[in-house]
């Protein structure tokens, strides 16, 4: 079973859900619920999960095309082989455990930093955009390392997620020794 | 007393509050729809669970401190007095590392149609959890 969730606005969303025309649940998650449970910090993210509701492989950048894995530095053939062998009966590949920050672990700024864009989120729906805002930028700053906060807040702030601002963000996190996608390793 | 609306989780509920001192404090009546836990003699307690509570200034004669109820939930706060609103996030527990074993969250969340979709609706099937946004 397949289960996409888009971190968006479903008003962003619906156009290329729509295009798609999927048959698997297709969700949206305005809030990042979703992101904040399972600390994902960035887009595209993949988890395994068994049968019996556990994780099989925490979380993963996994595209759908070769083009977009060799941003992220993973082959998506690779990766297709190894989910499609998982689902043939195999034991999922070992995976090291998530670190405790830096990659979206669940630190006390991570924590504080998904709260301001929860509440700037809210904010943003009751028409009360500058102090969304406000709290949109206090999440980046708490939470540098995610760009599920720092980029996919973009729209709401007027900024185009594909422009010059974005990036700037990217050069900026590169420079200081981040990675922007963070793939597990593939054995 | 003025409303403030506490978001659990994004789950909106109004309550009142005041600022004493500083510090947001809600009536003792209303600990449970904000945070959904009591506030019994013995702690912060929820169904047989109790969390005993060790912050003297929790509670005063102008109300439970928000930022108090909070800290004793291990959950993060995010607070805006000016616009009356303010977000909890989940706790501490609720917020492990995930690994290789861990329980996969729970979550329901909608399609585009509003119908709610949760994970557990599949137990027994792999799923294949996959986040992407249009930024």
């Amino acid at each position: 079973m397949v289960i996409t969730v888009a971190l968006d606005r479903a008003a962003d969303a619906r156009r290329w859900i729509e295009r798609a025309e999927p048959t698997h649940p297709s969700l949206v998650d305005e809030g990042h619920v979703l992101a904040d449970r399972y600390h994902m910090v960035n887009v595209p993210t993949v988890v395994w999960i068994d049968e019996d509701g556990r994780i099989a492989r925490p979380n993963d950048v996994a595209f759908t095309t070769e083009q977009g894995g060799k941003y992220a530095g993973v082959s998506t053939a690779d990766q297709m082989a190894l989910l499609r062998r998982w689902v043939a009966g195999e034991a999922p590949p070992a995976a090291p455990a998530m670190p405790a920050s830096g990659a979206g672990g669940p630190t006390a700024e991570a924590g504080l930093a998904r709260a301001h864009f929860g509440l700037g989120w809210w904010l943003f729906e009751q028409g009360r955009g500058d102090a969304a805002n406000r709290h949109f930028s206090v999440a980046g700053e708490l939470a540098p390392e995610d760009f599920t906060i720092r980029r996919g807040t973009m729209r709401f702030r007027g900024a185009d997620p594909f422009g010059p601002e974005f990036m700037q963000m990217v050069a900026e996190w590169h420079a200081g020794g981040n990675r922007y996608y963070l793939p597990l390793p593939v054995e | 007393m003025a409303a403030l609306t506490v978001l659990d989780e994004g789950r909106p509920t109004e309550v009142e509050f005041a600022l004493a001192d500083g510090v947001v404090r809600i009536l003792r009546s209303m600990v449970e729809a904000a945070v959904g836990w009591r506030l019994e003699d013995r702690g912060l307690c929820r169904g047989d669970i109790c969390i005993p509570v060790r912050d003297p200034a929790l509670v005063t004669a102008d109300g439970v401190s928000l930022p108090g109820l909070a800290a004793a939930l291990h959950r993060p706060l995010a607070l805006d007095t000016d616009e009356r609103a303010a977000y909890l996030g989940p706790s501490a527990a609720d917020r492990a590392p995930l690994a290789a074993g861990s329980p996969a969250p729970p979550f329901s969340l909608p399609d585009l149609d509003g119908r709610l979709h949760s994970l557990a609706d599949h137990r027994g099937s792999k799923v294949l959890l996959a986040a992407w946004a249009s930024w």
